[in-house]
């Protein structure tokens, strides 16, 4: 039996120890109604070398040349370094640091994290993660809607340049404690206009800004949170980790920053994989610390007064509070986090830079190529990092497929998420993406047009 | 040890690392621009490659020390899954990437869709729960989903066993219920009179763990299925212990609706110093069309994901995409070198480790919490005798075993039994690892009575003796700040 250990002998005698004659017996307290027999309906099990042999042909069926395609998953150089440590064992299969004087890796580890988001951020405090960008916003518009004690509202201002899928999920996540989410349309330029906060908003306790948006535009982040603030509002800012390296961090957008920090870490190391695992981060003011749900590292002393690192303010979780915890939320995306800390150590703030600059500079290549082909024009003439919306002569539905056949990931076809841009995509390229890949997607697009 | 930040330098850079694009963007306006750099420590690719290695040799892991975690379940995870799953056309896929390439992965989930049906006994399986407490939430989303589709809105109430996981009670309250908790009898099955008491028409569902988080079978699982059934609600099964029963009893005969499964526990993919997990959720049919999206389909050609337009019920989405698929593949992989005849295995390893080990530390002289009981995976010692007699406390046991080089069972939980140690070996574990174990705890035993002051002052042999927990969160310190004092 594959992965367990026992010779037949110790079997005997482990079984004479414990004075049974089977193992049937072990499972004598279970209701002989219940017992089933076999598990038939699954197939044999397969050698190591038969699963590899099944899982690489898997992989190889969904294997791409170049990634055009972002909306919320970056394709981005990972150091060789990082996952050769990440996949260690001591830190690949340890558990939660709860036993902190067999975990200092682990919690040093986060500690180290939680100051690098702090950093990036401009804020005083992060949590040690959540589990992914979308699920982390949630989060922060339940935390906000428990802060702001002076609106005592349920509403929350969400503008319809954030993710549409991030919506969706903290909708799913949220809806049953009675929060709204009122919608804010975007303008011409693919942003929210500043001036669209002026209805009635104190009545809402808090407004969401993404920045980049989902259409990859810069919203003007000091105005939006100025004009929050000025209506009571708490500011929530869902961002990308790679992008402030040189975008302005929330810690300092407008005259007192934002309240709340959340966001998708995937792009600081960890592979795009299908969608999971991820790792959402969150910041805060220190005022607001003993409000934010999930696992923090703090430092401190041993009995002969050495530095150490353990889990802190755990008053706050579910194993402690139970039905009055701040979230249902156990994990964190440890292993994620462990990925992200070594990668951004190795990148440092340069390496991390040019990768952002990188980033824009392929976009800004990307969109000059296509652009240049009739048929394609852009939408929104708006500063933008890495991503941009063009709009096609040619359906989109049909455009993508032929250039996946191509072994080329075009990009995302808007229309499924907003009907009034049926004939956009949403187009991105990384510090990965070549001259010789932009140059060959233009090609294969100006022969479909 | 000192912090990363400590080896910084100034001035030194990782030309290796730096990216440069192949065009020239015109400078971003000003009032976007971030104005100094963020201070990320400045380090040699060696010097951050030499302190993340150090660092993983300050743990405890299940590679290198037996981690006898109870309700962890922390069984070897086979080096195959890691390798195959992190396969470069996996791990380069974009999840919003087209349906031709798409088939390798869909095929993965669709499959362990259905196994994880047979399994479980449900009628249809979610894969969406990025995480136990996910799926908790997710099940219960479901179960008010459904009451409230047959127009009942007065099923306010959860009702939740005392010695259930934390997450139960905090996931029922994120989807807006009120808990009850439900007393455990003496015998460690649930008291049945309290539940009859309480149960009515108020009554949404029950969350129960089975065996229970005290290391027994729940022999009344029957009965108080029909007790919640005939009043209208329904039943969670929290999978946490699904180790203890796969291939023996499925839930879904057992009378639940709705199951999820930890399958960085059951099914071997890491835990990762804390994640990330997966926890998929199984439902009978009436709670079908409530189930989260996406869910994989095959329709005997190609598979495809299953979105709201195909399940308009549905409680939505729990992502951005589509849950954890790296740890679920793991968990494919796992489950298919382990098939049908290694799956039925596991529990019966898992119970005769568990058996092994609390006879043996019961003949040593210690207490067994339910000495009448059969064991589970999973067993619980109260040192209440020891901690009277010398002042020795679970604590005490738990950090001194460090030393003797095993991780320290969970301490302090379940609440109700006073100075408890909760104890589950699982399957992968060797007859000589579960002596030594109990040769580890006889030597405390004997520090217990001779030597309690040395006892109390360990762990000594660990990269830090016992830490301030309450220095930790009084004088809150969270971040290095370049103006933090060095040392």
């Amino acid at each position: 039996m594959p992965y367990i250990p026992h010779t037949e002998t110790e079997v005997s005698e482990m079984l004479a120890a414990i004075g049974i004659s089977s193992i049937e017996e072990l499972f004598d307290e279970i209701p002989a109604a219940l017992r089933v027999g076999r598990l038939d309906e699954l197939p044999a099990g397969l050698n190591e070398m038969e699963i590899s042999h099944l899982m690489q042909g898997r992989a190889a069926l969904d294997a791409a040349d170049s990634c055009f395609l972002g909306a919320g998953a970056y394709d981005h150089h990972i150091p060789a370094a990082v996952w050769e440590i990440v996949g260690r064992g001591e830190f690949y299969s340890a558990y939660t640091p709860y036993q902190a004087e067999a975990s200092q890796g682990t919690l040093q580890l986060i500690y180290e994290y939680q100051s690098m988001m702090t950093a990036l951020t401009a804020m005083d405090a992060a949590n040690a993660s959540l589990y992914d960008g979308a699920s982390a916003l949630a989060e922060a518009v339940l935390m906000a809607v428990r802060l702001n004690r002076k609106s005592a509202s349920r509403r929350v201002l969400f503008p319809t340049t954030v993710h549409p899928r991030y919506r969706q999920v903290v909708q799913s996540l949220v809806g049953n404690q009675g929060i709204k989410l009122v919608d804010l349309p975007y303008d011409e330029s693919g942003r929210t206009d500043p001036a669209s906060l002026a209805y009635g908003d104190s009545d809402c306790a808090a407004l969401v800004i993404s920045q980049p948006n989902f259409f990859g535009a810069l919203e003007e982040v000091d105005e939006l949170t100025d004009r929050a603030h000025a209506s009571g509002l708490l500011v929530i800012a869902v961002v990308n980790p790679v992008s402030l390296a040189l975008l302005k961090p929330p810690g300092e957008w407008g005259e007192r920053g934002a309240d709340i920090v959340c966001g998708e870490g995937q792009s600081l190391g960890v592979p795009l994989s299908s969608g999971g695992p991820y790792f959402g981060f969150m910041a805060c003011r220190q005022a607001h610390v003993r409000q934010m749900p999930g696992r923090i590292v703090g430092r401190t002393e041993d009995l002969d007064g050495k530095r150490g690192f353990t889990l802190t303010l755990q008053a706050r979780e579910q194993h402690i509070r139970r039905s009055k915890a701040t979230s249902n939320i156990c994990t964190n995306q440890g292993l994620m986090v462990t990925a992200a800390t070594i990668s951004m150590a190795i990148l440092g703030a340069e390496g991390l830079a040019a990768k952002a600059t990188a980033c824009h500079a392929n976009a800004t290549a990307l969109k000059t190529a296509l652009t240049a082909l009739d048929g394609v024009e852009t939408v929104f003439e708006t500063p933008f990092f890495h991503e941009f919306v063009i709009r096609l002569a040619a359906p989109v539905a049909e455009i993508l497929p032929a250039l996946a056949g191509q072994n080329i990931i075009a990009g995302l076809n808007l229309g499924n998420y907003y009907p009034e841009l049926n004939d956009c995509l949403l187009v991105c390229a990384t510090e990965k993406r070549t001259a010789d890949e932009i140059d060959a997607y233009a090609r294969s697009l100006k022969q479909l047009l | 040890m000192v912090l990363i930040f400590e080896r910084s330098s100034a001035g030194r850079h990782n030309r290796s690392q730096l990216a440069h694009g192949d065009g020239v963007a015109a400078p971003l306006p000003e009032r976007f621009l971030r104005k100094a750099p963020p201070a990320l420590p400045e380090v040699s690719e060696l010097q951050a490659v030499r302190h993340y290695t150090r660092l993983s040799q300050k743990n405890f892991s299940v590679d290198t020390h037996f981690y006898p975690l109870g309700s962890c379940t922390m069984k070897y995870n086979p080096r195959i899954c890691n390798t195959l799953a992190s396969l470069p056309g996996f791990a380069g896929r974009h999840p919003l990437a087209p349906a031709s390439h798409s088939q390798g992965v869909l095929a993965c989930l669709y499959e362990l869709q259905e196994y994880l049906k047979e399994i479980t006994g449900m009628a249809a399986v979610t894969l969406a729960p990025m995480a136990g407490a996910q799926g908790e939430f997710a099940g219960v989303a479901m179960i008010r989903a459904y009451h409230e589709e047959r127009g009942d809105f007065g099923r306010r109430e959860i009702l939740i066993p005392d010695a259930a996981h934390g997450t139960n009670p905090a996931s029922a309250v994120m989807c807006g219920y009120k808990v009850t908790e439900i007393p455990t009898a003496a015998d460690g099955d649930l008291d049945l009179d309290a539940l009859a008491a309480v149960v009515g028409p108020q009554t949404a569902g029950i969350m129960l763990t089975n065996p229970s988080t005290l290391g027994v079978f729940e022999r009344q699982i029957v009965k108080i299925a029909k007790l919640i059934h005939d009043a209208g609600g329904l039943l969670y099964y929290d999978g946490a212990n699904l180790n203890a029963l796969l291939g023996k009893v499925r839930p879904g005969d057992m009378g639940f609706d709705v199951v999820h499964i930890n399958v960085h526990k059951t099914f071997a993919s890491p835990h990762g110093g804390g994640g990330p997990g997966a926890g998929p959720v199984g439902v009978s049919e009436r709670l079908q069309p409530f189930l989260p999206v996406p869910l994989a389909s095959y329709d005997g050609v190609s598979y495809e994901w299953e979105n709201e337009d195909q399940h308009p019920q549905s409680i939505g989405r729990l992502s951005a995409f589509g849950g954890n698929i790296g740890v679920l593949l793991r968990t494919y992989i796992y489950a298919r070198v382990l098939g049908r005849e290694g799956l039925s295995r596991v529990a019966e390893y898992a119970a005769l480790n568990a058996g092994y080990l609390a006879t043996r530390l019961r003949e040593a002289g210690f207490t067994l919490a339910y000495p009448e009981r059969r064991a589970s995976h999973e067993f619980i010692l109260t040192m209440k005798k020891e901690a009277r007699e010398h002042g020795a406390t679970a604590m005490d046991f738990a950090k001194r075993l460090l030393d003797y080089g095993y991780h320290a069972p969970t301490t302090y939980f379940p609440m109700l039994v006073p100075e408890c140690l909760l104890i589950e070996p699982t399957e992968t574990e060797s007859k000589a690892e579960l002596d030594g174990f109990v040769d580890a705890m006889v030597k405390i035993a004997g520090e217990a009575r001779d030597r309690i002051q040395y006892l109390k002052g360990a762990p000594y042999e660990q990269p830090v003796r016992r830490l301030d927990d309450v220095r930790a969160a009084r004088k809150l310190d969270l971040a290095w700040k370049p103006d933090s004092e060095a040392g």
